[in-house]
């Protein structure tokens, strides 16, 4: 009888170039590299260095996300040293003889959000990118993690990587999430649970009913914040609805190469009976929207709830951890999350800015209008996922609630461009760090799903979709 | 690379946890596109605060970081490294790393050795009563020495044995260039190619 193998150890045997020995790690095949100009000026250098070539270009892709500004972009970028990185990868990219979507063109947008739209990202792949949010590609079945520049090198010369295997971790997510309630949810309540460091070393497979009954968007949310628990890659099971999402897409496959792809596809589930180095259970039925109050994503609360005193935690280093958060996030233990003012909203990231992030949040703004003294941003993924809003209307909804409406880019996710949460200020994010700084100097970030930004906009103070209701 | 073996280093008693790479690095500082010089972007935030324990005489020519559990989480960037490596650590300690973070520290010849919770206190205040006290890091016996402490650390073998030699990881891959062709000769053709450019 054949070995009963997991999602992820499937993977790595159908692309293993050479089994390490003697403590070696093995030698993995990597099928798509993606590039962005952060991470990539380095290992571009060290190839000249080296005299090396890109060994598959036709592998390879780039987009501009991180200092891209989202507005004005018809100008030149108008910081110097945001100027030359990008110019340093469009420079790059001509040298080698890279594909890249540079500001302005149509499939420019964030890198994990342009890689699906192409149908680039597909079932039982690997998937690298410098940048540790490519664990969202995981979401179609593909093996898809972060690197380092150094490995962005290894991969242009080599196409290969030279990885340690993974332990496995089956996070069960069984029941129907309630009104209200979505991947973000799910996703900080495991992050909650586990803790920043509780996926060092693993895989994770999300599974259960509700993952099954999750969108791509939906699934996408959840393997993109896979590293905020410290794992390098999360996955989900392919089934129709991966199928139904990438049929069609510009670089899917097509006639004889589809039917051969989806035979394969098919077998790219956890064998029954494989067994998972840890298994953890998430109860759907129970969740209520979730929200982080502190300064790492696990330190997460049921909207519902209120802030937590750092004597609640049983470690000393999480009740000094807790102590330094609420001092930078000027929070006093026992305040209601719901009381809780903003200042400012931000719907993006490569974690909940897709076309279904954007319709959701729509859906309750529409023909409202935005709490006194606060401001929005909404900044589609990519340039698509603007056109493809706009041509629903979604932008004059936004824009008539009050918000600004933005070209695609990493924006206010992270304090690398333009957009930035200002100095003591406290935002409502739908991005996935709310780490010291991460959205500008001593900016104070609550991260949230995009209908639980929304019915903050309205309300002015952190809220539930279903307290629109009252 | 640099081969490396055993070296004496003033060590640093690193009193965080849970420190991510914002905070080792703040994305301000990944704006540059050289390989070198972002000694000055290491722990920029914390550096602000007179009484950061970086900013004391005695660590001034530190050489060994001993940090609580959770060091280097979240954001891939190597520049983590290139600071610590540029402001001059050889060596960092801490009862747990990122998966990221160790890794992109071997690819640049700085040493992510795992240590206990306990011994990580222990270093800690044998570094305090004696600021500015050298270590002893030696990496073929995996040992870390501080005065009267003797003790071990983890680091995979493959890595050991990389730093220890000072090789590239490409030139190694290299080797099995021949493999590598011959699993390319196998690859299914619905697999993804980004050439030549489909759609609109």
């Amino acid at each position: 009888m054949a070995e009963k193998l997991t999602l992820a150890e499937k993977l790595w045997r159908d692309h293993l170039v050479v089994k390490g020995e003697d403590g070696a790690p093995d030698l993995i095949y990597i099928d798509l590299h993606l590039i962005h100009e952060v991470t990539s000026p380095q290992a571009f250098d060290g190839l000249r260095l080296e005299g090396r070539d890109i060994r598959r270009r036709d592998l390879t892709i780039a987009t501009e996300d991180h200092n891209t500004p989202t507005k004005d972009i018809h100008l030149p970028i108008a910081e110097p040293t945001s100027a030359k990185q990008v110019q340093a990868l469009r420079d790059n990219t001509e040298e080698y003889g890279v594909r890249i979507h540079s500001l302005g063109d149509k499939n420019q947008g964030i890198v994990h959000v342009v890689g699906p739209q192409l149908g680039l990202t597909m079932p039982g792949i690997t998937v690298v990118c410098g940048d540790s949010h490519t664990s969202t590609h995981g979401a179609f079945g593909a093996l898809a993690m972060g690197i380092g520049t150094s490995e962005v090198e290894h991969v242009l010369a080599t196409q290969t990587l030279p990885l340690a295997p993974f332990k496995t971790m089956a996070i069960n997510v069984e029941g129907s999430l309630r009104p209200g309630v979505s991947a973000k949810d799910i996703i900080l309540a495991i992050i909650a649970k586990i803790g920043t460091g509780g996926g060092q070393g693993y895989v994770l497979e999300y599974r259960g009913s509700a993952i099954r009954e999750l969108s791509m968007e939906g699934r996408m949310t959840i393997c993109n914040m896979s590293i905020e628990a410290g794992a390098r890659a999360g996955m989900v099971a392919p089934d129709q609805i991966t199928f139904d999402y990438l049929k069609g897409r510009p670089h899917a496959p097509e006639g004889k190469d589809w039917d051969e792809a989806m035979e394969y596809w098919k077998t790219l589930q956890t064998d029954e009976g494989a067994e998972f180095d840890k298994e953890i259970y998430i109860d759907a039925d129970e969740l209520d929207p979730f929200v982080t109050w502190g300064t790492n994503p696990g330190q997460g609360v049921s909207l519902l709830g209120e802030v937590p005193s750092p004597d609640s935690f049983d470690l000393a280093s999480d009740q000094e951890s807790a102590e330094k958060a609420l001092q930078y996030m000027d929070l006093v233990p026992g305040t209601k999350m719901k009381d809780i003012r903003v200042d400012t909203v931000f719907l993006g990231s490569c974690t909940n800015s897709r076309i279904e992030d954007l319709r959701a949040a729509a859906n309750l703004v529409k023909g409202k209008k935005l709490a006194e003294g606060l401001t929005m941003m909404v900044v589609p993924g990519s340039q698509k996922v603007r056109i493809e809003a706009e041509s629903e209307g979604l932008d004059k909804i936004f824009k008539d609630f009050g918000a600004e409406w933005r070209f695609a880019g990493c924006s206010a996710c992270l304090g690398m461009n333009p957009d930035k949460v200002g100095e003591f200020k406290r935002a409502a994010s739908t991005s996935n760090r709310n780490f010291v700084g991460r959205q500008g100097k001593n900016a104070r970030t609550h991260l949230v799903s995009p209908v639980v930004a929304a019915a903050t906009a309205i309300r002015g103070t952190l809220s539930a979709p279903s307290d629109l209701e009252d | 690379m640099e081969k490396i073996s055993n070296f004496n280093g003033v060590g640093v008693p690193f009193r965080y946890s849970n420190v991510d790479t914002d905070q080792i690095i703040p994305a301000i500082y990944l704006k540059r596109i050289a390989k070198t010089g972002y000694e000055d972007g290491l722990f920029s935030t914390l550096r602000q605060d007179p009484d950061f324990v970086l900013n004391q005489p005695e660590y001034k020519n530190a050489q060994v970081l001993v940090a609580g559990s959770d060091f280097g989480t979240g954001s891939s960037r190597e520049h983590a490294v290139w600071a610590l490596r540029d402001y001059g650590f050889k060596a960092v300690f801490s009862p747990k790393f990122a998966d990221i973070f160790r890794s992109n520290c071997g690819k640049q010849g700085v040493i992510a050795g795992v240590i206990s919770n306990a011994d990580t206190v222990k270093l800690w205040e044998k570094m305090e009563s004696e600021p500015g006290i050298e270590l002893e890091v030696d990496l073929p016996s995996q040992v870390v020495r501080c005065g009267e402490l003797e003790i071990n650390f983890d680091i995979d073998e493959y890595t050991k044995w990389r730093l220890s030699e000072g090789l590239d990881d490409i030139g190694i891959t290299l080797q099995n260039e021949d493999k590598i062709e011959e699993f390319e000769s196998r690859r299914a053709a619905w697999r993804p190619k980004t050439l030549p450019v489909k759609g609109d």
